[in-house]
């Protein structure tokens, strides 16, 4: 893809968990953003993180290639959005790539629809490419489930949120990650009133839902116990070819799979 | 099969007990009663019994006495009772997803959450956009149904879905909003009406239980607990679906009539993907070779023509002809396919295995009797290859014709 050099992409980032061992890395989701800001606007690409500078997770994305990173000041358990939506609305960012939720704390997602809400700035969900810019208006394609996308037409600037569909990060250099620079800013800190009131658990696995056989009398008890998973379909024997495929035909279009 | 004459104890409890809501289901309907005007009244439907066939028989001679007719009650297919909400106290909203039209299983799971929500005194609206193929909201638990449809709804719109949210928000007061946690759509426009509402939602929420709810949070290694706020995002297998009560699925409509600005987002429409390079987990429509394929060349081309992403059974990839990437099975790929393909397997345990959630199978062996064939939901038994070839020029000749009518 051509780099965009005149587009002003801000990648934001955040520390996650390993999903086995839980210990500090590059969040995986953000790590995608941070790949398509890059090849969005290579070398020019700002990462911006709210939180502890002194995060040794966070060279993970300098070692990408990139020389820098602003770290807006935020402890622990602090509303990062007003810090980060009063330092955006105050550059001149064009796109706003994040990913879609975090790995730790809350992990609801909520951030790019609040962050574009309080901006005002449209939103794209599930960024998958950017096509084309153009006059302001971008032309980008939007991951869809099972593989399908979107193309969807938005003028700058924006927020978008990526997936797992988004192209995957690469590797992170040592070397570059230790001499890059983590620039880091007071801002104001904005308590969060929900932690105060929520708690967090380990996650217990959720039970299986069984199926539950509602028969009201013992012959119907017995004919659920015994019946078969399923009664089987139709089976075609003794048709032509031409016929037989006449018929997968019919499936094929009334499920809709051939477009 | 004659049906042997048993006692029900527990039909015949309610019919003794006029408070039960099946009572009047299971009242014996009198033959003949005198009427107000002094005259005899007779149901002619009542008499006589239905027979072996299927067909009503009416016995004269004496011999059949009673007997049919008290079977008869509990044959009848038995009606839920109906809920019927006048005066609401409140409401819980659910937006379903709708995908293809109808609810789907973790649409139905909400339903149940939110009339569990409801209790005696609230009533669950729900609100579809566009047009559905629904037929159960009554049985699924709706009793409101605001059914918005126009233009700006079309498709891909939901900054226009929010605006007509927001302005159901001002008109209901819903004392929860529930929207399910999926990546169909429900994930997206619960969370741009929470950010729209300036509610703080609780997110992939599996469990409600006393004014509190608990949900999934981070990378899904720990739960969160709180007090259930009013805007949940629910994942699948939250609450048990509604079963045995019927809802009125009365229709609503907004007040104020919605004035859309223009959108922001503009949908240029759907982008043909290659099939090929669709991860196979995730493909919609698979065409599956095994060991009955001897044509490769035709199973490639098939492939293409049909739009189907390639998949292959163990023996196939074994013996070289596929990339051991495609294997679909225990040991390779699980697939979830909407439409499943096998050509030439015969259905070994770890294929079907493979295949198991997928939605349709059908099948084109040349054994009537393999595994795969009792799976499938639709078999061919012949020739492969003659089969492909035929389907082939099928698929083309209506993609002409579709070329044709367009130009």
């Amino acid at each position: 893809m051509m780099p965009h050099e005149l587009l002003k992409v801000v990648a934001l980032v955040s520390v996650g968990a390993h999903p086995v061992t839980g210990r500090p890395r590059r969040a995986e989701q953000d790590a995608r953003a941070v790949e398509l800001g890059l090849c969005l606007a290579g070398k020019h690409l700002h990462l911006l993180h709210a939180g502890d500078a002194e995060s040794e997770a966070l060279r993970g994305y300098l070692g990408m290639g990139l020389a820098e990173m602003t770290v807006l000041q935020q402890p622990l358990h602090a509303d990062i959005l007003p810090a980060l939506g009063s330092y955006l609305g105050a550059t001149d960012a064009q796109l706003v790539l994040t990913g879609s939720q975090a790995e730790i704390g809350e992990g609801s997602g909520m951030l790019p629809y609040l962050l574009a809400e309080q901006l005002d700035w449209p939103l794209v969900v599930g960024l998958a490419e950017v096509e084309s810019v153009k006059g302001g208006v971008a032309q980008v394609l939007q991951a869809l489930p099972r593989g399908q996308r979107r193309r969807l037409q938005v003028r700058l600037p924006f927020v978008a949120s990526v997936d797992s569909a988004a192209p995957k990060a690469r590797q992170s250099a040592f070397g570059p990650a230790q001499r890059g620079q983590l620039q880091s800013q007071k801002v104001a800190v904005v308590e969060d009133m929900l932690l105060s009131e929520a708690s967090m658990q380990t996650a217990r696995p959720r039970p299986k839902r069984l199926k539950v056989i509602k028969a009201k009398t013992g012959a119907e008890r017995m004919r659920a116990a015994t019946a078969k998973a399923s009664a089987g379909g139709k089976v075609l024997t003794d048709i032509t070819p031409e016929q037989g495929a006449e018929a997968i035909f019919a499936l094929l279009k009334e499920e809709k799979v051939l477009r | 099969m004659k049906e042997s004459f048993r006692r029900d104890p527990r039909n015949e409890w309610i019919a003794r007990n006029r408070l039960h809501p099946l009572y009047s289901a299971l009242q014996t309907q009198e033959a003949s009663w005198i009427g107000p005007s002094g005259l005899v009244r007779k149901n002619p439907h009542v008499s006589g019994f239905i027979g072996p066939n299927g067909l009503k028989r009416i016995d004269r001679s004496g011999v059949q006495q009673g007997g049919g007719s008290q079977r008869s009650g509990t044959k009848a297919a038995v009606q839920l009772p109906l809920r019927i909400i006048e005066q609401p106290s409140f409401y819980i909203v659910v937006v379903p997803d709708m995908v293809n039209g109808r609810l789907s299983s973790h649409d139905k799971d909400l339903l149940g959450l939110a009339n569990t929500l409801a209790g005696d005194e609230g009533a669950v609206v729900a609100v579809v956009f566009q047009a559905h193929k629904e037929g159960g909201f009554d049985t699924a638990g709706v009793d409101r149904l605001l059914h918005l449809q126009g233009e700006a709804f079309a498709d891909y719109s939901p900054e226009q879905r929010v605006t007509a949210l927001c302005a159901l928000d001002t008109q209901l007061n819903p004392a929860h909003w529930l929207v399910p946690d999926s990546r169909t759509g429900g994930g997206e426009l619960g969370r741009r009406l929470a950010a729209k509402l300036g509610e703080r939602p609780a997110t992939r929420v599996w469990q409600v239980a006393d004014g509190q709810c608990i949900g999934r949070a981070g990378a899904g290694q720990q739960d969160m607990a709180r007090t259930a706020p009013r805007l949940i995002l629910a994942a699948a297998e939250c609450a048990d679906p509604v079963s045995d009560t019927r809802h009125e699925v009365r229709a609503i409509e907004l007040n104020e009539t919605l004035f859309h600005r223009v959108g922001r987002l503009d949908n240029l429409g759907a982008v043909a993907v290659d099939p090929a390079l669709t991860p196979m987990a995730e493909a919609e429509f698979i065409l599956s070779g095994g060991n009955g394929v001897k044509d490769w060349e035709l199973f490639h081309q098939a492939a293409e023509t049909l739009g189907a992403t390639e998949g292959a059974s163990r023996v196939a990839v074994d013996d070289g002809f596929m990339p051991r990437a495609r294997q679909v099975g225990a040991t390779g790929t699980w697939v979830t396919a909407q439409v499943y393909l096998a050509v030439g397997i015969s259905g070994a345990v770890q294929h079907l295995q493979g295949i198991a959630t997928c939605d349709k199978v059908v099948a084109i062996n040349q054994d009537p009797a393999c595994d795969m064939v009792k799976r499938a939901d639709l078999a061919v038994i012949g020739d492969s290859a003659a089969i492909l070839q035929a389907l082939i020029e099928r698929v083309r000749e209506h993609r002409q014709g579709g070329m044709h009518d367009a130009a």
